[in-house]
């Protein structure tokens, strides 16, 4: 019989690491996939024929402890190119230029500025770099082992030296509006730099919380979170892990969804033996592990009855309504930016911090925002396959679009928003609207279809103060294991949290194989 | 002038039994249950303790909080919810559950009626909307219903109490079980009787529509007249329970959910109710912290205390030597039982210390100066009352 040692329900980049981790380790691993590609969010779709993207659209902070383990070079991982700079677009064409060590197109005491705060989070980044691939200690427990965890935290904080810590100490949940204010005076380079803090969260500039904590999470690879795009376009990504699970034997198969998890119980109690498919196949394994969002997993696929109580109602109260839309163009030309040579960096169209803060308020009342902000890539620049030959993909991350909009995502809300979009591009790159041959605009709700992701969260389950660390996604689950035996969490909704990381992959992995 | 009542909202609710109860409240001794009027006492405690013990007495559980949890996964949900196993429970059955929190703290006790297949009452002492709501997450296919204002209920105990109800033309009463359910037409609607109590004794609880409340009780005590029935109220509930050896909230147990402490709250292991836990059952909520709350050992062990003299030892202090030197645990509940002519008591003794010796520390009045006193303490497995009558069937003609 067919018997697994472990089954993975979702072919996210995380649980394609999780299977390359396992299946290098000896384990009989199959991954099993509802849509037709792997990768998840990172999957690369054909939106139009002839047309590509993906939704994670660049890169941040990819593990290199994967990349390395896993060999993901040999498996045709190149994360060697150039890093992009992150534009600040301003509406009269010039733009702010923010590089890794410097910043151009403002005051020269904001550019100062900018390499003295760079600085600062890099050492702030870096004393948190190695807690993101670590599992959390579990609340209650006071065995050693799991302390060192924060002791070892602890220490790498305290070697920042005094000043550094306190800094650190009052940085962490400060909102990005005054961390911005505090350092600089140039607006555009103040909503640019924010971007990072807040994309896929629900925050904005005014909102304590997270934020810093986001971007440090961002920046805790060498790169110091600088967005890159690998060669092949994130698919380049996706195929390496591809090639690493299959290599080492791990199974894949695609167009599968998993419709439960199932479970048996007897006097020692219920425990996870396997999962049935939609069409009602049954597939048997030692264990499950997850890479679809904590919600879905214990109250669709598992299901509440087979929970706890109290715990079968904290997963219900996840926050998991993202905000974060996907635009994609299929252009019949080069786009051109005013004040720009090639578009071939991250655009940030957010003229200032209130831009972003109203764009937000719009959103939490459960309307659309009027003016939308967004982070804008041409993918097929770096990777030309992407489109017809000429032709070009635009990609974008909108914010801050509800994923349950007030009167429902009608085709005219939708097509509403999607005018807005154009309305903005177009006052940035004069001419694009003509260039449109087809535009596909997921808000949340339409990726909570498309990619199997409650909320269509960017990390499956918001990354804030009360979902993090050892509350990721709630304590009882913080550390892979879930409280039914035989199933665990390897996607974004677990410690450290989303975005093409690995991290969430590689700690289940270690947690499993322990 | 406005005569409209300002505090209206505020105003005790009146049971569909008041009418009459408060005719016989000569001593107007109200306090309060779940928002209901609620009598202490009628006349006096212990006359009306003494009709529950040698004649009958009603007692109105109207206040009860009572939920009717019905759907194809009514069954599903509450054994999930409570320790037990309630598949098990036959139709016209009733079963003493209790329900824990996550960590295996107890919640509340209560009852569960099996009415149907597919439809269930569930009765506790205080309000648990809030718990079931969360219990039924996971369950598309079942309704919870507050039935609490929809059912007038009074129970019925003591010796005389199934005479009573045949006296009232209940011909078959007698061949009820303990535990068992019977439906009667009753006045153009229907009365529901279970053959259960909180008194340790023969009785019966009754369920009405409200409208038929009155009737209910002008026949229960037209046909009680010659077998001493007299209403009873909290204070006379308390004793008989105490005999019975049963626990009260906030005297034996905090509910978890209204605790602030950190264990302040108990397990079911803690209140001598093991028994009520079934790890047959694969699942049901705080199976795994109950598990190792049964492999441990419970920290505190709820017991019967049977106290030299007859020095009531409320609040005592427990200890393992007359000198009090080592504290070992207190007494929950405590009085002089009639019955038993016996100096009684709950109490909750650290679990280790349960083969010693057991002291109290009574402190006692006399005419307003105190004194004390330390009396040896014997560990009890057995109710102080628990006659024959309540388990037979037929009971003993009276
Ligand atoms: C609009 C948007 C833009 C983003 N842009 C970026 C970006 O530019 N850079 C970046 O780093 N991050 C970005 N992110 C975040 C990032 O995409 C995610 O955090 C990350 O991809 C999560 O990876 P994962 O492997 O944990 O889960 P996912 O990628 O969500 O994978 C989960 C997989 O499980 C599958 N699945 C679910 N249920 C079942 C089932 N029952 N049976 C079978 N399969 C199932 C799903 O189909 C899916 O393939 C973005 C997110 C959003 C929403």
């Amino acid at each position: 019989m067919n018997r697994y040692d472990s089954i993975i329900v979702g072919a996210g980049h995380n649980g394609l690491v999780c299977a390359a981790y396992l299946a290098k380790a000896g384990q009989k691993v199959l991954v099993l996939e509802a849509s037709a590609e792997p990768g998840g969010l990172a999957a690369t779709r054909e939106f139009y024929p002839g047309f590509m993207s993906s939704v994670a659209h660049s890169i941040s902070s990819f593990s290199s402890k994967v990349i390395e383990d896993l060999q993901l070079q040999s498996h045709g991982l190149n994360l060697s190119g150039r890093t992009m700079d992150t534009i600040g677009m301003g509406l009269d064409g010039k733009h702010v230029v923010i590089g890794d060590e410097m910043v151009s197109g403002v005051s020269p005491e904001d550019a100062r500025s900018y390499v003295e705060l760079r600085r600062q989070l890099k050492r702030f980044a870096k004393a948190l770099a190695s807690f993101w691939m670590k599992t959390m200690p579990r609340i209650g427990n006071n065995s050693p082992g799991e302390l060192m965890t924060f002791a070892q935290l602890g220490l790498k904080l305290r070697l920042l030296g005094k000043e550094d810590l306190l800094e650190f100490m009052r940085m962490a949940t400060l909102p990005m509006r005054d961390l911005m204010d505090e350092n600089f005076d140039d607006k555009v380079l103040k909503a640019a730099l924010s971007w990072d803090g807040l994309a896929g969260s629900r925050l904005a500039p005014r909102s304590p919380n997270s934020p810093v904590f986001a971007m440090l999470f961002k920046m805790f690879e060498a790169s110091g979170g600088m967005h890159a795009i690998p060669a092949g376009g994130i698919a380049g990504l996706v195929n390496a892990l591809v090639g690493a699970a299959t290599v080492a034997g791990a199974e894949l198969r695609l167009n599968t969804a998993v419709e439960r998890i199932t479970v048996v119980g007897d006097e020692s109690g219920l425990r996870v033996t396997g999962v049935e498919l939609a069409g009602g196949e049954v597939i048997e394994a030692s264990r499950v592990i997850s890479c679809a969002d904590p919600k879905r997993t214990f109250l669709k696929l598992l299901g509440g009855a087979n929970l706890e109580i109290e715990f079968a109602n904290r997963i219900n109260r996840l926050r998991t309504e993202g905000l974060v839309a996907k635009l994609h163009l299929a252009l019949s030309a080069e786009p051109k930016f005013t004040g720009m040579g090639r578009a071939n960096n991250r655009m940030i169209i957010a003229p200032t911090m209130d831009s972003i803060e109203f764009a937000f308020d719009d959103a939490k009342y459960g309307g659309c925002p009027e003016v939308p902000v967004m982070e804008v890539l041409v993918p097929s620049m770096q990777d030309p396959t992407l489109a017809p030959a000429g032709q070009h993909v635009l990609s974008a991350n909108v914010m801050y679009v509800p994923a349950e909009l007030r009167g429902g995502w009608t085709d005219e809300a939708k097509s509403n928003l999607l005018q807005r979009l154009l309305v903005q591009l177009e006052q940035y790159a004069p001419g694009i609207s003509a260039q449109v041959i087809h535009a596909e605009l997921l808000t949340p709700h339409d990726l909570e279809q498309t990619h199997n992701v409650t909320g269509g969260h960017w990390h499956h389950t918001e990354f804030a103060v009360d979902q993090l660390l050892m509350m990721r996604p709630t304590y009882e689950a913080a550390q892979y294991s879930a409280p039914v035996p035989g199933l665990y969490l390897c996607g974004a909704g677990s410690h450290p949290g989303g975005g093409l990381v690995g991290a969430p992959g590689h700690n289940a992995a270690r947690e499993i194989l322990k | 002038m406005n005569t409209e009542d300002r505090f209206a909202g505020e105003r005790l609710r009146e049971s569909p039994f008041h009418p009459r109860q408060s005719a016989l409240n000569l001593r107007e001794a109200w306090s309060s249950w779940n928002g209901y009027k609620f009598a202490d006492y009628y006349y006096d405690a212990e006359y009306e303790y003494f009709c529950i013990r040698n004649t009958c007495g009603t007692y109105d559980i109207t206040p009860m909080q009572k939920y009717e949890i019905s759907g194809p996964d009514a069954e599903a949900m509450l054994n999930r919810m409570v320790t037990r196993d309630v598949s098990k429970l036959g139709i016209n059955r009733v079963t003493y559950v209790c329900w824990c929190t996550d960590e295996g703290r107890m919640i509340d006790d209560g009852t569960i009626f099996r009415l149907a297949d597919d439809r269930f009452m569930l009765t506790c002492g205080s309000p648990s909307v809030a718990w079931l709501r969360k219990s039924v997450l996971g369950f598309d296919q079942v309704t919870v219903r507050d039935v609490t204002d929809e059912t007038a209920a009074l129970s019925l105990q003591g010796p005389t109490s199934c005479t009573v109800l045949q006296q009232m033309g209940l011909e078959d009463i007698a061949t009820l079980k303990p535990f068992g359910i019977a439906h009667f037409p009753f006045h153009g609607g229907s009365l529901m009787v279970s053959r259960t109590g909180f008194t340790g004794d023969l009785g019966y609880e009754l369920w009405v529509t409200p409208e038929l409340a009155l009737t209910l009780w002008d026949v229960l005590y037209a046909a009680g007249e010659n077998y001493g029935i007299h209403p009873y109220g909290e204070t006379a509930t308390n004793m008989a329970r105490l005999e019975a050896g049963f626990i009260m909230p906030d005297m034996e147990f905090n509910e978890a959910l209204k605790t602030v402490h950190f264990e302040h709250d108990h397990t079911p292991y803690e209140l001598s109710l093991g028994w009520l836990v079934d790890f047959k059952k694969p699942h049901f909520n705080g199976r795994k912290a109950l598990l190792a709350e049964k492999q441990q050992g419970p920290h505190y062990t709820l017991v019967k205390l049977d106290i030299e003299g007859n020095k009531v030892a409320d609040g005592s202090w427990l200890y393992s030597d007359k000198a009090c030197r080592k504290k070992i645990g207190y007494v929950t509940s405590a009085m002089w039982s009639p019955s038993a002519k016996a100096n009684i008591a709950l109490a909750m003794i650290e679990t280790p210390r349960l083969n010693g010796s057991v002291w109290a520390e009574i402190y006692y009045e006399k005419e307003l100066r105190y004194y004390e006193k330390v009396a040896r303490c014997e560990i009890k497995d057995q109710p102080f009352w628990a006659p024959a009558r309540a388990r037979q069937t037929p009971p003993p003609p009276f």
